[in-house]
């Protein structure tokens, strides 16, 4: 059984940052304080450029070359039960910890691939450069990558041989999805695993996602911009904001009563297919820019909430229910008390102009 | 009933390939009117851009023909044409593709109204562009005017490319997948500007799109049709298609939609009951019905072998053997037989 405790990533006071200029940079990420536990799922949700794809990097040191980590720890717990902070290691040590330890599904099952190696090439590259080299002969990597492919209901026999190209974007993603649990990694980050794929695979992708965190119990820290799909794969939701977490819990709590306007505001947004057509109202304005970020709570331009006492400092996650195991629910509100719901999905602003909302 | 705008009757769109004939849009019937909505929905490679670009007159269809209030585009004058051109304009998919990065705002927004001969001098061609700005809620107008594309975000530009279509005072605008590559909240305030410009401007609606919330949101009063494989298998008014789809397509796309509700989530998780996830290739299609080899419903020796026709059936045109079947059990059960038409009518419904 796994320790009481002890989560399996630990993370404190993380900051990112892009360099701009010679001596310019911008923060992208700041003050992210996360502990994840074994088998769950998180959810990153939130607008295009909140920060959310740099925080899934950086929980990999997989940033680009002009990203950097300014601060904080990323604690990882091992496969063998040690810890280990991944801002200390060594080129070599980070070799050996990606893929084995924790993976990533990159964003863009189209792109991700070689478009000139074949599938066979990804994987026997994979295997031969996060493991044992000698190991990984081409049956080796046929047979690993044979199973590996049925698991995601794959045919090897046409997959493997097979360039980028010859294969759908649901194979794509499939196939992706083997490669980066080839290693038997404990913590699988996923970008936008299921944008740009057609609805009835992206429900297929959704189905695969459930069977394999049943069979290998990997961790999983997803990243989307679509709220149905966060309500179909998170046990916990993250919604982030200008670099921030501004609200986290579990996904109950999230849906069903969030606290922090943004997250309201979101959920707000998401248009339903099943049940009534309501008038929806959007969150207005757009993101800050991060290089001119408004003092006090970044949220405070575009939040019907606001008020003198928002524009002064930042504002802290603030924890409303405790639960065990990073459950918690937390919002960096001011007035997360104001932050209205009807019980069902259709939370709303108290300024939408729109009464309460029929919940069909 | 207010004439169509656009008609589209027995559209063919083959294109030839060096593996053969891809017959990517094979013989549709839709009219769109004045002020409404048709949304056409469905997986990749089914169609729906093949029928917009043949729609704007991009494409010169292989059959069928396009109808702009009632003339066909490819029988008119150059005057007409001109015409055609400027009252249908088309939005595409990628905010970052379609717009020219070596223009600014205005100089974007003003080309078509150069081109037609719409301004006359400088001074007229910038406040007309910053009216239509307001008209977008790009606002002040004087901000983004000489703008890059560069310096706006996703959803600006995105405003830029409505706005440049409707510059030219467009009786039908043509979207295809125009808010697809947006943010939730950007989508809801989008489409809300275009249901007002659809309201205010009577303005007529091809919509295109594969986001089944996105069509029943701005098409509630107009109509969706599915299409599958290059046909339209499902098509009536969208309360009717969303809200109680017949088609075994319609309703496996439906059940497919993640809604964010965690508890609804959880119980909802039923494994799929498609019989194959693949789309089967355009270039070697299946026999009878195309979906029967994925179709939950499929009955062997009658979906293999005809093509079903779309006929109405419960309030909508359908293309399903079994569906029509079936419905037409109960109806001759209450003594009132469905009613076939087979000029493929879009504004009659059978009971």
């Amino acid at each position: 059984m796994r320790p009481v405790n002890d989560p399996i990533l630990s993370v404190r006071d993380l900051e990112i940052a892009y360099r701009t200029g010679r001596k310019e940079s911008v923060t992208a990420v700041s003050g992210v304080d996360l502990d994840l536990y074994q088998g769950q799922s998180l959810a990153l949700v939130g607008e295009s450029g909140c920060g959310k794809t740099t925080l899934g990097l950086g929980l990999l040191r997989l940033l680009p070359k002009l990203g950097r980590i300014t601060s904080g720890t990323l604690l990882y717990r091992l496969k063998d039960g040690s810890h280990a902070d991944l801002l200390g290691m060594g080129k070599e040590e980070l070799r050996r910890f990606r893929w084995n330890q924790a993976a990533m599904v990159f964003q863009g099952a189209m792109n991700a691939f070689n478009p000139v190696a074949r599938i066979f090439d990804h994987f026997a590259d994979t295997l031969r450069d996060h493991a044992d080299r000698k190991r990984w002969t081409k049956r080796a990597v046929e047979r690993k990558a044979g199973e590996l492919l049925e698991t995601v209901r794959l045919d090897p026999d046409r997959v493997l041989p097979s360039y980028p190209h010859e294969l759908s974007g649901g194979m794509k993603q499939r196939a992706l999805i083997a490669l980066a649990i080839a290693l038997d990694p404990q913590v699988l980050v996923l970008d936008e695993p299921t944008t740009a794929l057609d609805l009835l695979t992206q429900r297929q992708i959704v189905q695969q996602l459930h069977e394999l965190r049943g069979k290998f119990g990997f961790t999983m820290v997803f990243i989307t911009h679509d709220l149905g799909l966060a309500a179909e794969l998170a046990d916990r939701v993250a919604t982030m904001y200008a670099g921030r977490i501004i609200e986290t819990g579990s996904a109950r709590d999230i849906f069903y009563s969030p606290k922090h306007p943004y997250t309201a505001g979101l959920i707000n947004a998401v248009m339903p297919v099943h049940g009534d057509r309501p008038a929806l109202e959007s969150v207005p304005g757009y993101p800050p820019s991060l290089k001119a970020m408004p003092p006090g709570c970044a949220f405070h331009p575009r939040c019907a909430l606001a008020t003198e006492e928002c524009k002064l400092a930042p504002v802290a996650l603030d924890v409303l229910a405790e639960r065990p195991e990073g459950m918690t629910h937390a919002a960096a509100c001011l007035h997360h008390d104001r932050v209205g719901l009807d019980g069902g999905t259709g939370a709303r602003l108290p300024s939408s102009t729109e009464g309460e909302a029929t919940n069909a | 009933m207010p004439d169509p705008i656009l008609q589209l009757s027995g559209l063919e769109q083959v294109f030839d390939t060096k593996k053969g004939k891809v017959p990517a849009v094979g013989g549709i019937d839709l009219d769109v009117e004045p002020g409404k909505v048709l949304c056409l929905v469905g997986e990749s490679g089914c169609g729906k851009t093949t029928t917009a670009r043949a729609a704007a007159g991009l494409t010169r269809p292989t059959a069928g023909r396009v109808a702009f209030r009632g003339k066909t585009v490819a029988q008119m004058d150059a005057a007409e044409r001109f015409t055609y051109r400027r009252a249908v304009q088309y939005i595409h998919q990628d905010p970052y593709a379609a717009l020219n990065p070596t223009r600014t705002v205005y100089s974007t927004l003003t080309a078509g109204l150069r081109r037609h001969r719409l301004v006359k001098s400088k001074g007229e061609a910038r406040e007309r562009a910053a009216d239509i700005l307001r008209l977008v809620d790009l606002t002040p107008p004087a901000s983004y005017l000489d703008s890059y594309p560069h310096q706006l975000s996703g959803g600006q530009r995105q405003r830029v490319n409505i706005a440049r279509s409707l510059a030219m005072n467009p009786e039908l605008l043509i979207c295809d997948e125009s808010t697809s590559m947006l943010d939730v909240s950007i989508r809801v305030s989008l489409l809300n500007t275009l249901g007002r410009l659809r309201d205010e401007l009577n303005v007529g609606f091809l919509f295109i799109t594969h986001d089944l919330a996105v069509a029943k949101y701005f098409a509630w009063d107009g109509e969706i049709a599915v299409m599958y494989l290059g046909k339209v298998v499902e098509h009536g008014p969208t309360p009717q298609v969303i809200g109680d789809p017949q088609h075994p397509y319609t309703k496996a796309l439906i059940g497919a939609v993640c809604e964010p509700d965690p508890d609804l989530a959880r119980s909802n998780r039923a494994v799929s009951t498609l019989r194959s996830a693949e789309i089967p290739s355009l270039t070697d299609l299946p026999s009878g019905c195309t979906f029967h080899p994925r179709c939950p419903a499929f009955e062997g020796g009658l979906c293999d072998a005809d093509a079903p026709p779309l006929q109405p059936v419960g309030g909508r045109r359908l293309a399903c053997h079994v569906v029509a079947r079936d419905h037409g059990r109960t109806d001759r059960g209450h003594g009132r037989p469905a009613r076939r038409d087979g000029g493929g009518q879009v504004t009659t419904w059978s009971a």
